[in-house]
């Protein structure tokens, strides 16, 4: 890299950095060159920082107070709710935080899609992300069972009954995964270590996720290459840190008007109901978050086949920095994929709400249309459009694109006129 | 002058948004560490009914008040006369026996030796009192600390006597 | 052939749009409007009618609790702060009312003694398979967190209890079947439990069926969520706190931009590159300008 080299000013900081180079790395992440012209839309890196700790804090403080027994768990979180100090706003928070956690990343996610983030040389940040990303998905899935509420209970059957869809050994792998018959007091006292264990692996892949973002810098709205240390880019600190403060407190005030004033909005009742195994809820879904897969699960007719879509969904997307062979990275110069992009986001949004609706009549076929899409999008659509599509030419710097902005000229060309007291319209 | 007056304005409104933030951290902090103090369901167990009409003169029981043992010791007529006769002079934490025991045939305290937390054994000792096994503190017939590292006398919780037969702890 | 396409997508993206809407409208249909009333819980600043609470309290005691457990409540809850606040000598005798099983003795064995305020609500049943038995196989559920179990809540609870009515002539119940409009298949087996005058309100209420049924709900909605208050007064405060910092995050963010130039800062080169031109353009230097 082209950054300066960081000397130590004091004598015992030059003795503690060439041991233990912590202060080279605070230097490195405060000076750490980002491209200027960085949107909102890059600020939720730092949104799911705040939202992993967020996790972690509570998710420890949760488990000091409960208890990953079938008796118990029920009634120790009601426990926490009533009983504990401040109990119920920790709950809350960690309940609700999930969700935000998986807004934020989905933001993220799609702003990686919008702005060809993934492509070369940021493959790596982008599998890390994804990574990460079914490492959050299996995290929240075995955090919601802990409560061992209804939808607690039937969700861990459903889910780990996928698995029994694999030919010749599925039935030994559900049963290895319960350790026992159905899914009892053994499951749910792994699932909780489990789901005290993945958040620390998550913390790790973040870190070799920002690390691998170091090393070619931050893609930018416009998409080419900026140069490091020129006027192009400013330091980390305080920049970007004051414009991530900003979003990060919006993004609070969203995060706490559920937990203050809408804390089970996003959660199901029947949770509230304990866990009963002899009494399916009428209509069980996942969380939220969950839904598109949920949907590709139950668009596929067969039992197999709809849990192998439902992987691939996600694992397609490990493959997109190469099935995207477009050079060209952000939407905004994509006039095409632009519009696609948009469609995707819809169609993931329809197959959410899809999800929450029983497969039938109606429901059922616009999922498949929408499963058929998504794979189409990734599959056919971007390998043809890398190939085909006609791209808007490409500035020479992160400051150009602004004058392809017809207000600003216009603007440019009110003034101009007053003061010269002509049209200068013809100029360029 | 005007560049003077604009530094002033940022500093100002720099050390506001540190400030501001400094008290919402604070704040946030003080949730999770207040979670960890008793919470209200422990804090209202606060009194347990003892039946004492079956212990005999010169025996003891032992019983469960907020997680701590509590002796309950019927003393005999010398127990009594040894732990009123001491000299308050000759102890590490003065207190009088008429104080401790308000009807000098029961003494009720909490078993637990107020050195680092042991529970002390009955009968036991220089003092025939209780005897802390853990680090050698010996306590007399009044469970007050005599000899060894402890720095009080044995705590005496609240309690009273409902009737002849039951002693309300707390 | 990329604008053939690109029409093709308008066409599908309209065509998916149009059913979803359909579809959903369709769904609509089958939803029951449940009752409302003016909860004073509701909103941001929503807090607990007492009087109420404590009436809401006399009808679960004396309708609800024979078949219907609160099992994670305890008496202290009834004069903790942000409930129906009784007094705690009141709620002390309500907790004499009941006996509960405390044990073992020195004998071993277990025994009865009247209920303090840290025991939990006595419940009417062992168990749930005695609670069932007991009820001809249907389980009266425990009502702790009732209000957040039922969708719809408050309304739906408050709407149940009022939507007992003689059944269609199409349908035939069962005995000791009930015909409610708000419950999911309109069949129940709880018989109506609120009829006028079913129980005596001590302040002098009316206890009208509406009255009670009110009130019975405040009382299981702040069974629920008995932190409700708390929640609402600490959430207004919060918010109050997280808009002076972020106006002030915001300001201070402005300032700190500032020094690497406009805030715009594209806006301001941009001018500097047309003002060249201009420059180049006329051959002569156009900076007096404004």
């Amino acid at each position: 890299m082209s950054e300066t080299k960081y000397i130590p000013k004091s004598k015992f900081g030059k003795w503690f950095d060439s041991r233990l180079p912590l202060l080279t790395l605070s230097h490195h992440l405060t000076s750490y060159p980002t491209p200027k012209n960085l949107n909102y839309w890059w600020t939720f890196g730092g949104i799911l920082t705040f939202c992993l700790m967020t996790q972690i804090v509570t998710g420890i403080i949760l488990a000091m107070h409960y208890v990953a027994h079938t008796d118990h768990a029920f009634e120790s979180i009601e426990h926490i709710m009533r009983d504990i100090n401040y109990g119920w706003l920790i709950r809350y928070v960690h309940s609700n935080g999930a969700s935000m956690f998986f807004l934020a990343v989905y933001i993220h996610i799609f702003r990686g899609l919008y702005f060809g983030s993934y492509k070369a040389p940021r493959e790596m940040i982008w599998i890390t992300g994804l990574i990460i990303y079914l490492l959050m998905m299996a995290t929240a899935f075995m955090g919601y069972v802990l409560p061992w509420g209804q939808m607690s209970f039937w969700g861990a059957t459903v889910i780990t009954n996928l698995f029994s869809a694999i030919p010749l050994i599925g039935e030994s792998i559900t049963g290895w995964l319960w350790g026992g018959f159905s899914v009892d007091n053994p499951t749910l006292n792994r699932f909780y270590s489990l789901h005290y264990l993945l958040p620390f692996l998550i913390f790790g892949l973040v870190v070799l996720h920002i690390w691998s973002l170091h090393i070619p810098g931050n893609n930018n709205p416009v998409g080419i290459d900026v140069k490091k240390n020129s006027n192009e880019t400013m330091p980390f600190h305080p920049y970007m840190v004051m414009k991530d403060l900003v979003a990060l407190l919006t993004f609070i005030l969203i995060f706490f008007g559920f937990v203050f004033f809408l804390p089970n909005v996003l959660g199901h009742p029947d949770n509230y109901i304990p866990a009963d195994p002899l009494v399916t809820p009428a209509h069980i879904v996942p969380e939220w978050y969950l839904l598109p897969f949920y949907a590709i699960l139950r668009a596929i007719p067969s039992k197999l086949g709809g849990v192998i879509f439902m992987f691939a969904s996600i694992f397609i997307l490990m493959a997109l920095p190469w099935l995207d062979s477009s050079k060209v990275r952000s939407s905004s110069f994509r006039p095409i994929y632009r519009k696609f992009f948009w469609v995707l986001v819809f169609v993931v949004i329809l197959l959410g709400y899809l999800g929450a609706k029983p497969p039938e009549g109606i429901y059922l076929i616009l999922a498949r249309i929408g499963t058929a899409y998504y794979f189409i999008h990734f599959l056919v659509l971007l390998p043809l459009l890398g190939r085909y599509e006609k791209t808007d030419p490409l500035p020479m710097s992160i400051a150009d694109p602004v004058l392809h902005k017809p207000g600003i000229v216009d603007k440019f060309k009110e003034m101009a006129g007053s003061y010269e007291g002509e049209n200068v319209g013809t100029f360029k | 002058m005007t560049k003077k007056i604009h530094t002033k304005r940022r500093d100002f409104l720099f050390t506001a948004t540190y400030t501001i933030g400094a008290v919402g951290v604070g704040a946030t902090i003080w949730p999770l560490i207040d979670q960890m103090n008793p919470d209200s369901s422990v804090k209202a167990l606060a009194t347990t009914e003892v039946d004492v009409s079956n212990i005999e003169p010169g025996t003891s029981i032992t019983v469960l008040w907020r997680g701590k043992p509590i002796f309950i010791r019927r003393r005999t007529q010398e127990e009594i006369k040894e732990a009123s006769e001491v000299d308050l002079k000759d102890l590490k934490h003065p207190e009088k026996d008429s104080d401790r025991a308000k009807n000098p045939e029961w003494l009720v305290m909490v078993g637990v030796c107020t050195h680092l937390g042991c529970v002390p054994l009955g009968e036991k000792g220089e003092y025939k009192g209780w005897f802390c096994p853990c680090h050698g503190s010996h306590y007399d017939t009044s469970g007050r600390i005599r000899k060894g590292p402890a720095p009080i006398n044995l705590e005496i919780p609240k309690y009273e006597f409902v009737d002849n037969n039951t002693i309300k702890i707390g | 052939m990329l604008v053939l396409l690109n029409n093709f997508i308008k066409k599908i993206v309209i065509l998916i749009f149009l059913v979803g809407f359909n579809g959903s409208s369709l769904a609509e249909e089958s939803k029951i409007e449940f009752i409302s009333t003016d909860w004073t819980f509701k909103g941001v600043f929503g807090t607990f009618d007492r009087a109420s609470l404590q009436r809401g309290y006399q009808v679960y005691q004396e309708v609800c609790s024979g078949c219907h457990s609160m099992q994670h409540l305890s008496y202290r809850n009834l004069y903790e702060k942000g409930g129906p606040e009784f007094s705690e000598k009141e709620a002390k005798a309500i907790a004499a009312q009941f006996e509960v099983t405390d044990g073992p003795n020195s004998e071993g064995e277990m025994f009865q003694r009247p209920a303090r305020l840290s025991d939990k609500f006595v419940k009417p049943f062992p168990n749930v398979k005695a609670a069932a038995a007991a009820n001809d196989g249907a389980y009266p559920p425990d009502m702790s967190v009732l209000a957040k179990a039922r969708k719809g809540g408050a309304d739906y609870i408050y709407s149940l209890l009022l939507g007992y009515e003689d059944p269609p002539s199409d349908i035939q119940l069962d005995d000791g079947v009930y015909y409610n409009k708000f419950m999911s298949g309109n069949k129940i087996k709880m018989a109506q439990p609120l009829l006028d005058g079913a129980v005596e309100y001590a302040d002098g209420t009316q206890a009208t069926e509406k009255q009670m049924a009110k009130d019975v709900t405040t009382f299981l909605v702040w069974a629920a969520e008995p932190h409700l208050e708390a929640r609402h007064k600490m959430g207004f405060k919060v918010f109050l706190f997280l808009i002076i910092l972020l106006t002030l995050v915001y300001l201070s963010k402005q300032k700190v931009w500032s020094r690497f130039g406009s805030k715009n800062l594209e806006e301001e080169e941009t001018f500097d590159k047309i003002e060249k031109a201009v420059t180049e353009y006329e051959g002569e230097d156009p900076k007096t300008f404004k």
